[in-house]
């Protein structure tokens, strides 16, 4: 059975029907690349996902167990909706760190609120409440080491956010998502707002990130990463998938009008660029 | 009266004046906070009433609430008001929470929805995300703006007098009238430059301290 199993999301805002009727399903170990204009509706499903937009229909499911389901009369409770949205990790186009913060609190600091909360349901007193939270808390910091190391940068454990590079932010903001084991990444054009000759260090940052045991979406505009490093890659457009396949389908062998006329734009884009 | 008598009588009143200032930004400033959440509540009617109530406060001279407060549950009910000093008290508390909610709101709505969006995703909930996260920042956005209105206090606690409280500026009124020298008057205005030059100190040193981030 898929690890996420997305059926029929909608989702309209005012007259505009932005998602209309997205399906698809992804394995554990799957890089799922979405490609597609601006505007196409994206983001919007990304968010859906992660439970920041609320879907008008449609049904998604994680492990088997359905964490959003448009028909249910019942609504979730916040803290119900708050345990599904951990399921989901999103690194955003902006990163969106918190500037207060160094680093090093930029990745603890959910991780130590949710620990929090856990210890504090365990009913835990005193000593024993005061034992776990430290060992709780040390190994969300020996955590927040090992991941920063794989993100390289440890050398910045203390600086804040205002000191980095954007590409060190969004690496930043990669290790925080990164912290709390989401089954599946979600990346929202992590690279749109950097400079061009920073996308390099956070796409490499990504692509190491791929392996058989973490599942990773990600929107994006680079298409020679999303052929490189995606196992599945969804073509969106005006609300629709258009068209779904292998990197080797979609980039290859585009057969929908839609998809080839956006590949041509591109390269029309650079030709016009070259004049 | 020699110079030593009337600072000491000064002193008297300007201990009114200091008093009622600290007390006025305790209960304003979380009193203001509260107001600010009306004022964005997404429940309509309550934003509408908050917002009324901030219109009244703001749109009307604080002298004229402080005489209504303290005169009004005479003159209009008949009954039992509150006395002089805790009568200015709410007054000025009511009238300053309104102006602090104001700032309050547009510190809070100049976060980026991004900051709320990244809190969720990483499973907080609202209050943390408030304390946590958006708080600080919010704290640091407004500090100027406060400092201003909380200078503006400090002049404003001038207008307890309206009420016969004797704060510093009626102190020396009340030696003016007394003893026939005019001096007195003027020289409060050195007390008041004092108050408000430790404050502006204050302010500055704060501004400073979070501006180890920018943002």
């Amino acid at each position: 059975m898929a690890l996420l199993q997305v059926d029929n999301i909608k989702k309209v805002y005012g007259k505009e029907e932005v998602l209309k009727g997205i399906s698809f399903s992804l394995d554990k170990g799957e890089v799922l690349a979405i490609i597609g204009s601006s505007g196409g509706g994206k983001t919007t499903l990304l968010r859906c996902l992660n439970q920041l937009v609320e879907p008008d229909e449609g049904t998604i499911m994680v492990n088997d167990k359905v964490i959003f389901d448009a028909q249910l009369t019942k609504k979730l409770s916040d803290s119900e909706i708050r345990q599904n949205r951990l399921h989901f990790g999103l690194v955003f186009q902006q990163f969106n760190l918190f500037p207060q913060y160094n680093v090093f609190r930029n990745l603890t600091l959910a991780a130590q609120l949710l620990e929090n909360e856990k210890i504090k349901k365990s009913g835990a007193k005193g000593s024993e409440k005061r034992a776990l939270k430290r060992a709780a808390f040390d190994e969300i910091d020996e955590k927040a080491e090992a991941i920063l190391k794989r993100v390289g940068l440890s050398d910045k454990k203390y600086a804040y956010p205002c000191e980095l590079s954007g590409g060190q932010q969004q690496r930043v903001a990669i290790a925080r998502a990164l912290i709390l084991n989401p089954d599946i990444l979600c990346f929202d054009e992590p690279t749109s707002a950097l400079d061009p000759e920073l996308t390099g260090e956070v796409l490499k940052v990504i692509e190491g990130l791929k392996s058989s045991d973490s599942t990773m979406i990600v929107v994006t505009h680079e298409m020679e990463f999303a052929r490189r490093v995606a196992t599945k890659v969804i073509f969106v457009a005006d609300g629709m998938i258009e068209e779904m396949g292998t990197p080797e389908e979609i980039f290859e062998h585009p057969k929908s009008e839609k998809l080839k006329q956006f590949f041509h734009k591109g390269v029309e884009v650079i030709a016009n660029l070259e004049e | 009266m020699t110079f030593l008598e009337v600072t000491l009588q000064l002193l008297d009143g300007f201990k009114i004046t200091v008093i009622l200032f600290l007390i006025t930004l305790l209960g304003a400033l979380p009193l203001g906070l509260v107001i600010a959440f009306g004022s964005m509540s997404k429940f309509a009617p309550i934003r509408y009433i908050t917002r009324a109530f901030v219109w009244v406060i703001r749109g009307t001279p604080l002298m004229l609430q402080i005489i209504l407060v303290f005169y009004g549950p005479g003159l209009i009910f008949g009954m039992q008001g509150l006395d002089r000093f805790p009568a200015v008290v709410v007054a000025f508390i009511v009238n300053y929470a309104a102006y602090f909610s104001e700032i309050y709101r547009g510190g809070i709505e100049s976060i980026q929805a991004g900051q709320y969006e990244a809190g969720q995703v990483l499973g907080m909930t609202k209050t943390q995300i408030f304390f946590r996260v958006v708080l600080f920042q919010v704290i640091k956005r407004i500090i100027p703006p406060m400092g201003n209105e909380i200078i503006t206090l400090v002049k404003d606690t001038s207008l307890a007098r309206v009420v016969s409280v004797v704060e510093l500026l009626k102190a020396a009124q009340d030696i003016v009238g007394l003893h026939a020298i005019i001096w007195p008057i003027f020289y409060i205005g050195a007390f008041y430059l004092l108050f408000t030059g430790v404050l502006t100190i204050l302010f500055n040193r704060i501004e400073k301290k979070l501006n180890y981030y920018a943002g």
